[in-house]
């Protein structure tokens, strides 16, 4: 631990050492080596069933790696788990809605869970930031796929996490939607944050070379 | 904006008015352990015949094994419907200590259907002419037994919820667990039955309720880690 604190410089916001992945018995990536400062935009590229998913969810902690550490701001994650976890916001494939609660109750709920505290005026304005104007009070079971989407992209709007997990998130979201996120991803890279996400779209706004790309393969063995 | 950090006094009573409503809105929740506890309790007395002296020398065990069943079948509820939607790893992800979480989506399964199940049992109590002086003893028992029988449960739930046909293996896991609470209820009731102190197996329940209150919630949320594992 003390030999990697004096090899990697103090903004790296989230690094990975030697990550392997074993998931039935498939080897989805070996030794990978990621390092994530403030202000980079991460884009993990491969076909399904490369690891994409795995990798993120290793990163974000929810996993554990076969072998390999995470580091946040080169602390362990499981030794720093309460600040690492102020500082992270992870959207996986599902929306993490209930359908029995409203788009507004939702929002709220998980805003209050990262310790956000928003009157009933900013989640409404956040929700039309997201396209939702009008949706407030239907229960999300009888909203859309790509709304339960939108409803949960709407943390992003409100969020103080500087590193962003985003998988597929323009999965059933509009061109315009698309836009409007992309814009976003710029304001908080300029910020300091940090993105990593996977998408099988080209990030249109973004100049190629401002993006990192982490290829995974298939590996035969 | 900056983000506070929330007692646990706040975090808590988020989760469990979350709970309250989400069940609110879908009232099957409530009503069906409730239903099937019911309809358990007065096809006893269709199946052995009317006599009341043979039901009521069963009544205690047939109360708690219809509340031990009706448990385990609102159980599945307490963690799948958020493990599916995804809002489980958004907990376990959310800057607040995990079993703060989880013990107040225990509490709030409890007030869905433990203490639906406490209210009417003494009118299926007098279904089974249960013992004049055994009320008492039947209430306390399932005071301080039905919240045993939610924070058990939930380990077993915590543990399955990631498997796609769990509930047989829940059931497996989750009933042996539940013997010792069986026993001591309804030796307590039968003792009640002839008049003599019971306190002596309340005090174990409670033993019980308290030593799978403090621990319980620390083994689901590690046993949840490994179900999203």
């Amino acid at each position: 631990m003390s030999e990697h604190q004096t090899n990697t410089s103090n903004t790296s916001l989230l690094s990975a050492i030697s990550l392997t992945c074993i998931r039935e018995d498939r080897l989805l990536f070996d030794q990978l080596n990621i390092k994530i400062n403030a202000g980079d935009i991460v884009q993990v590229e491969g076909p399904n069933g490369s690891g994409k998913t795995s990798l993120l969810r290793i990163l974000a902690g929810l996993s554990q790696p076969y072998e390999g550490d995470i580091y946040f701001k080169n602390k362990l994650i499981n030794h720093s788990n309460e600040e690492f976890h102020q500082a992270l916001l992870y959207l996986g494939h599902l929306p993490g809605v209930k359908g029995e609660m409203n788009a507004q109750e939702n929002l709220a709920f998980n805003l209050n869970l990262h310790g956000l505290h928003c009157d009933d005026t900013s989640i409404k304005q956040t929700l039309a930031k997201v396209n939702l104007t009008g949706f407030e009070d239907s229960l999300a079971a009888h909203l859309s796929a790509g709304q339960h989407r939108r409803i949960s992209l709407a943390r992003l709007y409100q969020s103080t996490a500087r590193i962003w997990i985003l998988d597929e998130p323009f999965t059933a979201i509009d061109k315009q939607g698309v836009y409007d996120l992309e814009q976003l991803f710029k304001a908080h890279i300029n910020q300091g944050g940090c993105i990593v996400l996977t998408t099988h779209q080209d990030l249109l706004t973004f100049e190629p070379s401002s993006i990192k790309k982490i290829t995974l393969d298939y590996i035969v063995e | 904006m900056a983000a506070a950090n929330l007692s646990y006094r706040a975090v808590f009573s988020l989760v469990l008015k979350r709970d309250l409503t989400i069940a609110m809105r879908h009232k099957d929740d409530i009503i069906n352990p409730l239903l099937f506890f019911v309809i358990v309790i007065t096809l006893f007395p269709l199946g052995i015949g009317p006599e009341a002296q043979t039901l009521s020398r069963i009544a205690p065990g047939i109360i708690w094994v219809a509340a031990l069943l009706s448990t385990l079948l609102s159980l599945d509820r307490l963690f799948k419907s958020d493990y599916e939607d995804g809002s489980l790893e958004q907990m376990l992800l959310s800057p607040q200590p995990i079993f703060v979480l989880v013990l107040a989506k225990i509490v709030a399964h409890w007030l869905i259907t433990g203490l639906p199940l406490i209210l009417i049992a003494p009118l299926l109590a007098i279904l089974l002419h249960l013992n004049e002086q055994s009320y008492s003893a039947l209430m306390l028992t399932l005071l301080l037994g039905t919240p045993v029988l939610s924070l058990l449960g939930a380990i077993g739930v915590a543990l399955t919820v990631g498997i796609k046909k769990g509930g047989v293996l829940l059931s497996l896991l989750v009933l042996p667990l539940y013997i010792p609470v069986l026993i001591f209820a309804t030796s307590a009731i039968d003792t009640a039955a002839l008049g003599l102190p019971y306190s002596g197996q309340l005090a174990i329940i409670a033993a019980l309720f308290f030593g799978s209150l403090t621990l319980a919630p620390f083994a689901v949320s590690a046993a949840l880690k490994v179900s999203t594992n």
